[in-house]
């Protein structure tokens, strides 16, 4: 696990020489550490935070037996044990309004956007009637209708294609937030720092959002970042940061409002980290023999964030056996969207040179 | 129900696998997460973990058995929950779907050897110039600005960033004077920064914008290529036609002077060899700017290569309004009935060059100026070779996998009839890009060996 954190200074945006001063960030960005507001959700929401989750994770176990079965093919991350990540954020957009891109463990993002999952399972087994016509896979998927916009393979790419969504935002007065997520992996690439400067220097309307999964592939966090607190990294660039407990998605719902809040109002970038874990390895072909089998139970034992909503959710009042429907509602959606994948015909072979360019010359 | 636990797939190329280990029994209760088996592939050994809940009820495959094919049977397990189990029936169906698979896929393959490119369209041609229409003398550096000044005022999501493209008015002048008409909202000075201002570029294309990115010179967009390729050029194909980045991607391309290897280089065969990029490459005022508005124009992302050395010349340009022409189609910039030279860039000026030279000794020489490198307008090229039966490519760049070996490549697949002599490629010396003027010099293409080149091609 990560060695103990240095002693953390509070992130403090000194004016700036020329530009104009930045207005004071709200406390949570400027502190760091897991002090997040937790979000007070209704029962209503609760269980809306609970199906959200309890869909992807079973969506991904369906992913990973299907690649068992040879129906998916090539990489498949799955986004096991991140959940709650993805449902306290996306949660708190504006899906028509703002937009949201990724590194290639997207299958949960897309999901968390509102995707049918039927056209994703059914991309992940390489069908026509998949979101990207089967042309994509796992690693490239996206729908410009719901302000997903990817979905890519190679790692830190999308944290500038990121800004540069931010900066159409900006450039059409829409009033939209875009959302980069990447992981602790990605925060070491160059680019990530070039859109950092980039982003607080024209004061885009950009979320960084570091899903720390404490592992890039094979290497700890540790073992790869001189700063491995990595709400951090953006200081160098005036740029504050959070931390939050991304196993607990009520602490992530709670965060990212506040951020939000900051950034529409045009406060510029924010850096969330989202200290999260993944069950699995980091594809479908990874041992996962860097990590003890302990340290994986223990997670899912303590830290599970499904079991904590169930938890929560229970002391609520709400009825085991309400709960037990909500599971076989998602089984069955994750069935059918299984079948679906399945039973759908391959693209036509037409289909080779489609696409390639959007005119003919 | 019966749930049957299958030997998985453990990578994308396992085919089988060793059963290493139980870690259960017959009559053991598992939960999801818990291990069963340990799998040894090729490649490392894997945990094998249950996703359902439920007893293990039989084991029939063996610790310790090699070559278990990916699909078969090991184990069978009764569910936990009843009412998961019809849905689970579905599994042996779709494994002997899955298995099925690679046979039908075997079927389908002598049709995919089959798929061929779509057969190339008969391009358009340049608008034609009205009668009386008067030239006037510009150089390409002011016909590359008009061409992004006029489009800017067509369309406001056009816009220009770059290094020193704003308040310093561009390294090489080309953006003079768009900061005074657009403000610096349109006109965006960047850090130095190739690679991220790239993506920001191609991510402000996909969230709707034009975005014109300037390079100082394309020798610093290698620090960018990962943006240009994987992000601009494969995103509509990825995305099944969903998703675009219109994006023109500029600047100088191809050796200057005396600057040294690390800033001269031509990147026109990098960028051409990858499909869903348009890559235009002008040689006359007329063309940059009819050829710049039209990279701007398109939905596609385009590598526009210009030359430094070119920026100040001036060329006759027609005064039409919008004046644009079509990606995608070569020009003859010369007729002539004994020799076709291709070429494309700075290399057109040394073929002209060459051709006159070869018309005072009596060869009359076709000189074609590709002007778009991606999609190859290779009906001009075979129609000017079954016309003078004879080619010469000269080209401002290395010889090896270079445009020149594309169009030789065309002529023996597509022309071999046509040729009474071998296509001959002109081009610089197959080495970094020395700095002492001699040397410089000796690397570089010029008319004179383009010359010679041809007398060969005649058997002269």
């Amino acid at each position: 696990m990560a060695k103990s954190p240095r002693k953390t200074t509070p992130v403090k945006k000194p004016a700036a020489a020329k530009r104009p001063p930045a207005k004071p960030k709200p406390a949570v960005h400027s502190t760091g550490g897991l002090k997040a507001p937790i979000y007070s959700a209704s029962k209503e929401e609760m269980l809306d935070f609970y199906e959200q989750m309890l869909l992807i994770r079973r969506f991904e176990e369906k992913a990973g037996q299907l690649y068992g079965l040879g129906l998916i093919g090539g990489f498949c991350h799955l986004y096991i044990g991140q959940e709650a990540v993805v449902t306290g954020l996306q949660t708190a957009i504006n899906p028509g309004k703002d937009s949201v891109i990724t590194g290639y463990r997207d299958h949960g993002h897309m999901l968390a956007c509102g995707i049918d999952p039927k056209i994703v399972m059914a991309e992940l087994t390489g069908r026509a009637s998949g979101i990207s016509k089967g042309k994509g896979g796992s690693m490239h998927m996206f729908s410009v209708d719901h302000g997903f916009y990817g979905g890519h393979g190679i790692v830190g790419a999308q944290v500038s294609l990121g800004t540069g969504l931010a900066f159409a935002h900006k450039y059409k007065e829409d009033g939209g937030v875009c959302l980069a997520y990447f992981g602790d992996g990605a925060s070491n690439q160059g680019q990530v720092y070039e859109s950092f400067n980039m982003a607080e220097l024209w004061q885009l309307p950009v979320i960084f959002v570091i899903e720390n999964n404490q592992y890039a592939m094979g290497t700890s966090v540790n073992r790869s970042s001189a700063e491995d607190q990595l709400y951090r990294r953006g200081e160098s660039f005036r740029i504050p940061g959070v931390q939050v407990d991304g196993m607990d998605v009520l602490a992530v719902r709670g965060a990212v409002e506040e951020v939000l809040k900051d950034v529409r109002s045009g406060g510029g970038p924010v850096l969330m980290e989202l200290k999260t874990y993944r069950y699995r390895g980091h594809s479908m072909s990874d041992p996962a023999k860097y990590r003890s089998r302990d340290e994986v139970q223990d997670v899912r034992e303590k830290s599970d964030p499904i079991e904590r909503l169930k938890a929560a959710l229970l002391k609520q009042g709400v009825k085991e056996e309400d709960l037990k429907a909500l599971d076989k509602k998602v089984r069955k959606t994750v069935m059918e969207a299984a079948d679906f994948a399945e039973e759908s015909p391959e693209p036509a072979l037409s289909e080779l040179y489609t696409n390639v360019l959007v005119e003919q010359y | 129900m019966a749930i049957q636990l299958k030997m998985p797939a453990l990578s994308p190329t396992m085919e089988e696998g060793t059963l290493a280990k139980w870690f259960v029994k017959e009559g053991d209760e598992v939960s999801s997460g818990d291990i069963l088996a340990e799998i040894e592939t090729d490649k490392a050994t894997m945990e094998f973990e249950a996703v359902d809940e439920g007893v293990i009820t039989k084991i029939l495959v063996a610790a310790g058995t090699d070559e278990v094919p990916v699909g078969a049977v090991i184990a069978e397990m009764a569910g936990e929950d009843e009412e998961t189990g019809p849905a689970d029936e579905e599994k042996p169906a779709s494994a002997s779907k899955a298995e099925a698979e690679p046979e039908a896929t075997e079927e389908v393959k002598p049709e995919i050897m089959e798929t061929a490119p779509p057969a190339p369209i008969s391009r358009a041609d340049d608008p034609s110039v009205p009668a009386g229409t008067s030239l006037v003398s510009i150089t390409v550096r002011e016909a590359l600005r008009d061409a992004m000044a006029e489009e800017m005022r067509k369309d406001d999501t056009v816009f220009v960033m770059g290094e020193e493209v704003a308040e310093y008015q561009g390294a090489y002048k080309v953006t003079q004077g768009l900061l005074d008409e657009f403000g610096p909202k349109r006109v965006i000075d960047t850090p130095i920064t190739e690679h991220g201002f790239a993506g920001i570029g191609a991510g402000a294309a996909m969230g709707g914008l034009k975005p014109i990115v300037e390079f100082m010179t394309f020798n610093f967009a290698m620090q960018a290529i990962d943006q240009i390729i994987n992000s601009a050029a494969k995103t509509n194909y990825m995305s099944g036609g969903q998703m675009r980045c219109p994006i023109v991607f500029r600047g100088p391309n191809g050796a200057a002077s005396r600057v040294g290897a690390q800033h001269s280089q031509n990147y026109g065969p990098w960028y051409a060899a990858v499909p869903g990029l348009v890559v235009i490459a002008p040689y006359d005022a007329a063309d940059a700017k009819g050829l710049l508005k039209a990279a701007i124009q398109t939905p596609d992302p385009v590598v526009f290569l210009e030359n430094e050395l070119l920026y100040g010349r001036s060329f006759e340009i027609p005064e039409i309004d919008d004046y644009t022409l079509p990606i995608g189609k070569a020009r003859i910039m010369r007729e002539g009935s004994d020799v076709t030279i291709v070429s494309y860039s700075i290399g057109v000026g040394l073929a002209l060059e060459a051709a006159d030279n070869l018309a005072g000794e009596g060869i009359e020489a076709e000189v074609i100026d590709l002007r778009t490198l991606r999609p190859l307008d290779t009906e001009t090229v075979l129609k000017s070779l079954a016309k003078t039966n004879r080619m010469v490519v000269a080209e401002e760049g290395w010889p090896t996998c270079s445009i020149a070996s594309e169009i030789v490549a065309l002529c023996m697949e597509q022309g071999f009839d046509d040729l009474d002599a071998p296509v001959m490629r002109v081009t610089n010396e197959d080495v970094p890009l020395p700095y002492a003027a001699n040397l410089e010099k000796a690397a570089l293409i010029d008319s004179a060996r383009i010359v010679a080149a041809v007398k060969k091609v005649c058997y002269r």
